[in-house]
């Protein structure tokens, strides 16, 4: 289950070493945007050395590495690779060959190290006009993809528009994300809202991605993960209910019912299926019952 | 093998993280550690830097180590990319 994805700077010991406790699903320990220039190699070391000591119980670890067009990017599988984190994430995703050359570097790693093919698996960062438009080859590129992640700020810079609080020059590569995600059977993940300040924001913003298909969204801040976490969970009432929609199926069934209905509405397979989702994370919440 | 190395710093003055400089030295190693857990942890620190030096085949060298706090994951990464910076400065291949 990963709601919440909370960036922490590679460099920066304070942030990472708190990782396992700020209450997101996921961390991402970032080698590259947050980390400048002349401090790759000391972000690599500190982040590798961070993952084999800590560990971060109970914590997805994601390493969102450096582009291709970088010279650190080798550099960078060589030392994670052998740490099998969960993901790497791949910025500035724009093709499917992009993701072919991550794949063969770290197949090559993998096979080097005894390790079975696709251990490490891939979140392309698809943040710019040509990644959305390949948004569906990007994520049935290869089976290492397991998920994509929408940037809306150099996607914005690439769409030479203004990114807004609304985000409504986003709007069209959110629902293209979704469609291409869901299309491909992966999972899909949102943009950080950036003003950290602004409490009401992020609630409406991770609202409106929820609305859209997400599995959940990125932050910037800690204090934002609480309410990405809320917004991406259940309800009582959702939980609720889905059981209900299973019970009336299993008792249609031991009815010989062709068609089941519950309170008045006939129960197909798109709510049954909604409802099975909606319990397996009740369950990875330990919000279950027993008897499912 | 001994390694020759140059001028090097890496680190930062922040909470858990160590800031570090490194320069070669006349003749033997001098480590000088300021740190807010001197009391407690100042042996261990000096000893880990001396164990990591000599793993390196790093010798005859000056080493400053202003310390915030730091884990012994952290100490050992900023030491790791410091020997390394050192020895680039140092025009050495390895």
């Amino acid at each position: 289950m990963r709601r919440s994805m909370l960036f922490l700077p590679g460099n920066t010991p304070n942030m990472i070493l708190s990782g396992d406790c700020l209450g997101a699903d996921a961390i991402i320990l970032d080698l590259e945007d947050a980390v400048a220039p002349d401090q790759k190699d000391a972000a690599r070391v500190l982040v590798r050395n961070a993952i084999r000591t800590l560990q971060f119980p109970g914590v997805e670890k994601i390493i969102r590495i450096n582009s291709l067009d970088t010279a650190y990017w080798k550099k960078d599988l060589d030392e994670m690779i052998p740490l099998k984190p969960e993901l790497i994430m791949t910025p500035k995703t724009s093709c499917a060959a992009d993701v072919l050359e991550f794949d063969a570097y770290i197949s090559g790693l993998e096979d080097k190290l005894g390790y079975e093919r696709n251990t490490v698996k891939l979140m392309p960062l698809i943040e710019t006009a040509l990644g959305v438009e390949n948004a569906f080859a990007i994520a049935s590129a290869s089976k290492r993809v397991a998920a994509i992640f929408l940037g809306a700020e150099d996607l914005s810079a690439d769409l030479r528009c203004k990114r807004t609080k609304e985000g409504k020059e986003i709007l069209y590569a959110r629902g293209r994300m979704v469609l291409a995600a869901r299309a491909a059977n992966v999972d899909v993940y949102d943009t950080p809202f950036t003003d950290v300040n602004d409490d009401e924001g992020i609630r409406v913003d991770a609202e409106f991605a929820k609305g859209l298909g997400f599995t959940g969204k990125a932050s910037i801040s800690p204090r934002h993960v609480g309410v990405i976490n809320e917004v991406f969970s259940p309800t009582q009432k959702d939980i609720d209910y889905a059981y209900e929609v299973m019970e009336a199926i299993r008792i249609g069934k031991e009815q010989g019912k062709g068609a089941v209905s519950l309170h008045g509405k006939m129960i197909d397979a798109p709510i049954v299926a909604r409802a099975q989702q909606t319990i397996d994370m009740a369950v990875a919440l330990g919000l279950g019952r027993e008897e499912a | 093998m001994v390694s020759k190395i140059g001028k090097a710093s890496c680190g930062t003055m922040e909470s858990s993280d160590a800031y570090m400089e490194l320069e070669p030295a006349a003749s033997g190693t001098q480590i000088e550690l300021q740190s807010v857990v001197e009391h407690q942890f100042g042996d261990s620190i000096r000893a880990l830097a001396a164990e990591m030096l000599a793993e390196e085949g790093v010798e005859n060298v000056n080493l400053r180590i202003v310390d915030r706090g730091a884990l012994e994951c952290t100490l050992r990464a900023r030491l790791e990319t410091l020997i390394a910076r050192a020895r680039e400065a140092g025009g050495a291949n390895a």
